[in-house]
């Protein structure tokens, strides 16, 4: 069924610089590798799952130019004082752009006992990291948005510029939990620091969000609630880069939320259950990014092939060394019911 | 002596004062009203939500994980429902992290029968909290109890689910909690806001102490030979009321906590009575009580002289609000004494 005509006129505007290169070659250099270093990532993920080297595959490849910026904006650290993270299960990207090692997501897809996330529980990009703050991403596609607000009621508090980071994607946002955190962040009086984003990738599984919500622009929910709001071309890593970090100043200073869409694209659907297969009518960013960095003369495409090369290899001799590491055993499935006693 | 919302109160406020609890919040929780059934007047550290369930869950994991300590609270446990799988998520949180994240963090819900409140006010939470795994689950029958059980609840660095008997709330204690005035009314004058305009009120709160019942032992309210009944909540008391007007030499175990629960005292009573009674007032199929009846069957069958028993609600869609109808869905007195009477006398 074809997506029937929208009625509904967006109030945001799409906010690009995708014609622009307004950033120093340096930021533009380490983006590209951290959004290649990630797809290299992702598509072994694939790999090890369609090689019976782990049992599902889901990520995100296709949200590079989105998740790398994310991870290079946010301020790393445990406590209130640094940024608490809400993710999702596509945001390998924003890991690695935090500095951590891919080895980790690996580990996880093979649910080995060395899974520092999960210990061999969990799905991969299934992350959690208490001495960044991240918190057990968990499959439920809407649960962060509620308990956001709690972690940014306690920054607020604290004072100082640590913020709230909740992220999921545009399906999850016709659950209540999406509507909880606008309407708990923005109580008058005791606004909280907390930056609400939904990549929007058009798609929950296999339905169209055209076919299931007439917003024309989710960042248009925040309106209702005067939260600042914006629609942002998250296919491109300087305009994530830009309006990220304007969002980002904007919350740490002001301790009020912002809610941010990214429309980003979905290259290998929505998990292993459909198939995993990159998909050809959907932009690819790293493809995108490329050229311009050619065009520019910043970096050739000999050069990005090159960056590409070295990832792919170093993530492959990394999938070779956790092929041989133990899985968790049986015995201990009590383990960490409770929290340990000091 | 204080009644239990009384209890409550004072542990709660002890909390605030000594435990590092920062926020008692939940819908109608704050000034003016303090709770619908006033189990948080007075505390500096309440404050009103909106009208959000899941919103109330959710923001109580966050501030949990931030360092904070909350105890939130569902208006009624009838409304609970809705946010089924954060509680789950909140459960697994500590598992599913493998011990980088625990969740310090108390829930408190009425639950049960006994004040007339039809369909959405008299459910029972016990059976389906008691198929959440990583919360700890305490319910009270008695005011020190619940003022032991919230400390305990306060201190714990997992997520605690306090349940709270709505018919007993109003119910006076008979023993007193440490610090309490022993006058009602000098204590109801002191922590008991006035009617009318309560915007210059303050609480004048006794000195307390951390008196703690800790979570997972259970109190054998009163000794006996004949057969053992363990019970908690609403129907405690009845328990005792019925075995006494029966004239029978009941043991009479007090649950309280329903997970971790304490095995070692039932079978210790039903080794010595070879009979035993389950009383509780949730819906009976698939009830915390068969639980108790399997585990007493598995392992006790060759101490038992009758078959393990139990009492519980009807498996009925809803209390209807009329007298009899809510009388015929949950155990009563009469109920509860003929069911003690024919275990007594049950012969191969």
């Amino acid at each position: 069924m074809a997506p029937r005509e929208r009625k509904l006129k967006a109030v945001a505007p799409l906010v690009t610089h995708s014609d622009e290169l307004p950033l120093d070659k340096k930021l533009l250099l380490q983006m590209h590798e951290m959004m290649v270093k990630s797809r290299a990532l992702e598509e072994r993920l694939i790999a090890m799952y369609k090689s019976g080297h782990g049992y599902f595959w889901i990520g995100g490849p296709g949200e590079e130019a989105f998740n790398v910026p994310l991870g290079l904006l946010i301020k790393k650290g445990q406590g209130p004082a640094f940024d608490f993270l809400h993710f999702h299960y596509r945001q390998s990207a924003t890991l690695l752009a935090m500095g951590e090692d891919p080895i980790h997501a690996l580990r996880q897809m093979k649910n080995t006992a060395t899974d520092p996330y999960s210990g061999g529980r969990n799905f991969a990009g299934h992350f959690s990291k208490r001495e960044w703050n991240i918190v057990p991403v968990s499959s439920p596609i809407e649960v962060q948005y509620a308990m956001a607000p709690g972690t940014a009621l306690v920054q607020k508090r604290h004072g100082g510029d640590g913020i709230t980071v909740v992220t999921g994607g545009d399906a999850g946002t016709a659950e209540g939990d999406f509507a909880s955190c606008l309407i708990w962040s923005t109580r008058p009086g005791n606004e909280l620091p907390v930056l609400i984003i939904v990549t929007n990738n058009k798609w929950g599984i296999s339905t169209s969000y055209a076919t299931q919500q007439g917003a024309a622009r989710l960042s248009d929910r925040g309106v209702a609630f005067q939260m600042r709001t914006k629609t942002i071309d998250g296919n491109d890593p300087v305009s994530a880069y830009l309006e990220l970090k304007e969002a980002f100043e904007y919350v740490r200073t002001e301790r009020k939320p912002y809610l941010v869409e990214a429309n980003i694209s979905r290259l290998y659907g929505h998990s292993s259950a459909s198939g995993a297969n990159y998909v050809k009518d959907e932009a690819d960013c790293i493809t995108q990014f490329e050229e311009r960095l050619d065009e520019r003369g910043i970096l050739s495409k000999k050069e990005a092939q090159a960056v590409r090369e070295k990832w792919v290899e170093a993530i492959a001799d990394m999938a070779r060394k956790v092929k041989d590491e133990p899985q968790p055993d049986g015995s201990t499935i009590f383990d960490h019911t409770w929290a340990r006693e000091d | 002596m204080a009644n239990m919302a009384q209890a409550i109160r004072m542990a709660l406020h002890y909390a605030e004062e000594n435990l590092g609890v920062t926020d008692i919040f939940g819908e109608d929780v704050g000034a003016p009203l303090g709770g619908v059934f006033t189990a948080t007047q007075g505390l500096k550290t309440a404050w009103n939500t909106p009208l959000d369930e899941r919103g109330i869950i959710g923001t109580a994991m966050g501030l949990a994980m931030a360092g904070a300590r909350p105890v939130a609270e569902i208006q009624f446990c009838d409304y609970i429902y809705n946010t089924i799988d954060l509680l789950k998520l909140a459960g697994n949180t500590c598992w599913a992290s493998i011990g980088q994240w625990n969740l310090p963090m108390v829930v408190m819900t009425p639950v049960g029968s006994g004040i007339r409140g039809s369909i959405y006010h008299s459910h029972s939470f016990d059976a389906t909290a008691t198929h959440i795994p990583g919360w700890k689950i305490v319910m009270p029958s008695t005011p020190l109890d619940a003022y032991g059980l919230m400390i305990s609840a306060c201190r714990d660095k997992n997520p605690v689910m306090f349940l709270k008997p709505k018919a007993l709330l109003r119910i006076r204690g008979e023993e007193q909690i440490p610090g309490e005035p022993g006058d009602d009314k000098v204590l109801s004058k002191m922590i008991d806001a006035p009617l009318g305009d309560r915007s210059k009120w303050k609480p004048q709160w006794p000195e307390l102490t951390a008196y703690a019942v800790p979570i997972g032992k259970a109190k054998i309210v009163k000794t006996g030979g004949q057969l053992t009944v363990v019970s908690y909540g609403r129907t405690l008391p009845l328990c005792v009321k019925a075995a006494a007007d029966a004239g029978l030499d009941a043991e009479i175990i007090d649950l309280r906590s329903l997970w971790p629960y304490d095995w070692e005292c039932i079978k210790e009573s039903v080794k010595k009575t070879g009979r035993v009674l389950f009383v509780n007032e949730d819906t009976e199929v698939t009830n915390f009580g068969e639980h108790l009846v399997r585990r007493t069957v598995e392992e006790l069958f060759y101490e038992l002289l009758a078959p393990p028993r139990l009492v519980a609600g009807k498996f009925v869609p809803g209390i209807g609000l009329a007298d009899a109808l809510e009388m015929a869905s949950v155990p009563q007195l009469k109920d509860i004494g003929e069911a003690m009477q024919q275990l007594a006398a049950e012969a191969p």
